[in-house]
């Protein structure tokens, strides 16, 4: 039994690069205030002090060269891990993302390779200026070539940061800030891996299967207690990686229950939500015995943070979709 | 004197027009100066024919590359073996020079995705084909080059257009900061598509960009071959082993011309006129280079024939290997896409596979 420490999210962050610049020397973090200043999340506190500003580096402010560098770096073998400071400036290296990032194995025919992670603190709730808040995953997760992680706790948050930096192929890592801080975890202070591509059952039950990722899994997981209080037993699945799905996972869940909800605070339209309601609209048509709901952010700009309560799925709304789900009788 | 040590609008120059000897010219052995006289034909050669295979319905868009064979050849023939190429998508002749077989490029061109793949002992990256941003990974290369101890240089070409992205200043910059060994080529061919090079930018030259970022810029007459040549050689070794006070990146503005249209699927008569080709073709890097040479006693009438045989044979071969291989089989494009084929992905192709069988390809092709 290894030694645990009790770590929050955002530690979980850090204590994974650290582990993983430990183990291999191809390993280098890099992206704006990455370095000396720890990043404005403290997410790389203290690499710097320790692996030294050729494998911690601080780069001048330019998203399309952090990406793009990383690109080529990745694409002579080293397995750069740059940041962008906040999910909502990755624009400016989307050309990079899709254009190359996504595609360098495909167009080189397998010759080259990008074992790169792109981390970026993403999601809304933290009363953040304009640009900081938003929750574009289905970008990310509509592009082929690129795997797309979210963890929800600090276990997983270390594990799948791990798996992703020694995955062979690219990957966008997007860290839910609001809940950088919001709890601790026991976590083990070795090195290890949460394999990407498979959900997690946060809570077992047989009336409802409820999918979410990232922050909305605590009150997803909320809402179920309260419904659980009125005999309404969510089984609630933890996706941590939106592509690949856990499509397994998720068919398996909903043949149990016959009824299901999907909850993620991007916008409702082409997002993740509507992916997994097809999927089970194919795969599970016969065990349905409920329109399926989704409980997501709204099509509007995301907003500034005197609004940002209403937009976002609370618990109460979760709670209020999933007892629609519960309900329906046809 | 230094190359690097000029004005910026004074251009390095080995043969003046006529193949004069105007500079230092490089040293090069005897069969080396002949290797890059063959290695422009060639290219300009395969040019030829590509632009007339399109026109045939037999390839489809293709980029000519006429008139830039100096830039091309002269550059890639100072690099070492291991040295990286990183193109854009119209420096067919750098890449053979450094090891692309020429069918390569033509399978690209013809729609078969392995056409971007070089062998693996080439050292060239896939073509890129939106404008500059295959720079940042040339820094990016060099920039794992110069963390892992290597030795390599990353030269990565562009055109005129690129400089006014954001991505090449983003990356100069970063060369800059990072000093990376890079060299940064810039084939300006006076128009991005129809905009000229005027309209570019309101520098006096683009070498001068250099300065913002700290490095060296040079400019060189990208149609004299052998400029070209020491400019670049003189670019590479700073790459691998710098001064002290110099960085190791270089911005190389190579003056020259596309003879032809940006595509086939350009018309430039509809944004430039003829006089201003015509006086661009005067400084034709092949007769230029061809002409000294001769002076020289090095080529001879019966040597220029034998290399004219000897490359339209390479390039007949190669269009002969291009169009007999086989249509890709449909799984390649699905085995690509990640080091491990996801089971989703699988079960896309299955439904390929099956429906392929059951109906054939002609459902999917239309033949």
């Amino acid at each position: 039994m290894s030694d645990t420490q009790n770590l929050t999210l955002v530690q979980a962050v850090r204590d994974g690069l650290h582990g993983e610049l430990r183990a291999d020397d191809d390993v280098v973090v890099m992206g704006q205030d990455v370095g000396k200043n720890g990043g404005v999340f403290r997410a790389t506190e203290g690499l710097y002090d320790e692996f030294g500003g050729d494998r911690v580096v601080d780069t001048p402010l330019a998203e399309s060269a952090i990406v793009g560098c990383a690109v080529g770096m990745a694409a002579m073998g080293m397995r750069p891990v740059p940041e962008i400071q906040f999910s909502g400036f990755m624009y400016p290296g989307y050309d990079q993302i899709v254009s190359h990032m996504a595609r360098f194995r495909a167009r080189s025919r397998g010759r080259f390779t990008l074992p790169m992670t792109l981390r970026a603190p993403y999601g809304g709730g933290i009363r953040a200026p304009e640009h900081h808040s938003e929750s574009k995953e289905a970008f990310y997760a509509h592009e082929a070539g690129l795997k797309v992680v979210v963890p929800s706790t600090p276990y997983d948050t270390k594990g799948l940061l791990a798996a992703s930096i020694r995955d062979p192929d690219p990957v966008i890592f997007l860290e839910p800030k609001l809940i950088y801080r919001a709890f601790r975890e026991e976590v083990p202070e070795e090195a290890y891996t949460v394999p990407i591509g498979e959900a997690a059952t946060r809570r077992e039950g047989d009336d409802v299967a409820v999918f979410t990722y990232g922050a909305m899994t605590r009150p997803t997981l909320e809402a179920a207690e309260t419904l659980a209080e009125e005999g309404i037993d969510c089984e609630v699945l933890d996706l941590r990686t939106i592509s690949p799905l856990d499509r397994e996972a998720i068919v398996d869940a909903f043949e149990r229950t016959g009824r299901a909800a999907v909850v993620h605070e991007a916008p409702k339209t082409a997002g993740l939500a509507a992916e997994i309601t097809a999927i089970l609209q194919k795969e599970a048509l016969l065990y349905q015995e409920a329109p399926i709901e989704r409980i997501t952010g709204f099509d509007v700009p995301y907003p500034l943070y005197a609004l940002e309560d209403y937009y976002l799925p609370s618990a109460t709304r979760i709670e209020e979709g999933i007892r629609e789900a519960a309900e329906f009788e046809p | 004197m230094n190359v690097f040590d000029r004005a910026y609008d004074d251009p390095v120059r080995v043969l003046d027009e006529d193949g004069t000897v105007v500079g230092d010219v490089p040293d090069l052995e005897t069969e080396e100066l002949v290797g890059i006289y063959r290695d422009m034909r060639l290219a300009r050669h395969f040019d030829g024919r590509a632009v007339s295979l399109q026109r045939q319905g037999r390839m489809g868009t293709y980029p000519p590359l006429s008139g830039q064979e100096g830039a091309q050849v002269g550059s890639a023939t100072a690099l070492a073996e291991d040295d990286w190429i990183v193109p854009s998508y119209r420096e067919h002749g750098a890449a053979f020079v450094h090891g692309l077989p020429p069918e390569r490029t033509l399978l690209y061109w013809m729609g078969h995705g392995d056409g971007a793949r070089a062998p693996d002992d080439v050292n060239v990256f896939p073509i890129a084909v939106p404008i500059a941003s295959h720079v940042p990974h040339a820094v990016g290369g060099a920039w794992a080059s110069k963390l892992r101890g290597d030795d390599d240089v990353f030269v990565c070409y562009f055109g005129d257009g690129a400089t006014s992205e954001g991505d090449f200043h983003e990356a100069c910059n970063f060369a800059g900061v990072f000093d990376t060994p890079t060299v940064l080529f810039c084939n300006n061919n006076q128009w991005a598509i129809s905009v000229p090079r005027e309209r570019q930018t309101r520098s006096a030259t683009l070498a001068q960009k250099a300065e913002a970022y700290g490095f060296d810029g040079v400019q060189v007459d990208g149609m004299d071959p052998l400029a070209v040549y020491a400019v670049t050689e003189a670019a590479v070794e700073k790459a691998r082993d710098p001064p002290d006070g110099r960085l190791r990146p270089t911005l190389i503005e190579a003056v020259q011309y596309r003879f032809g249209a940006h595509t086939t699927a350009d018309d430039p008569t509809v944004y430039r006129d003829d006089d201003e080709v015509e006086r661009w073709r005067r400084k034709d890097p092949i007769p230029r280079l061809e002409r000294y040479l001769r002076d020289e006693g090095i080529l001879d009438d019966d040597r220029v024939d034998a290399i004219e045989a000897e490359v339209e044979e390479r390039v007949a071969d190669a269009i002969e290997a291009a169009e007999s291989a086989p249509r890709p089989e449909p799984r390649a494009l699905f085995e690509h896409a990640y080091a491990e084929l996801p089971p989703e992905l699988e079960a896309q192709y299955a439904e390929l596979t099956a429906l392929r069988e059951e109906r054939g390809d002609a459902a999917f092709l239309g033949e």
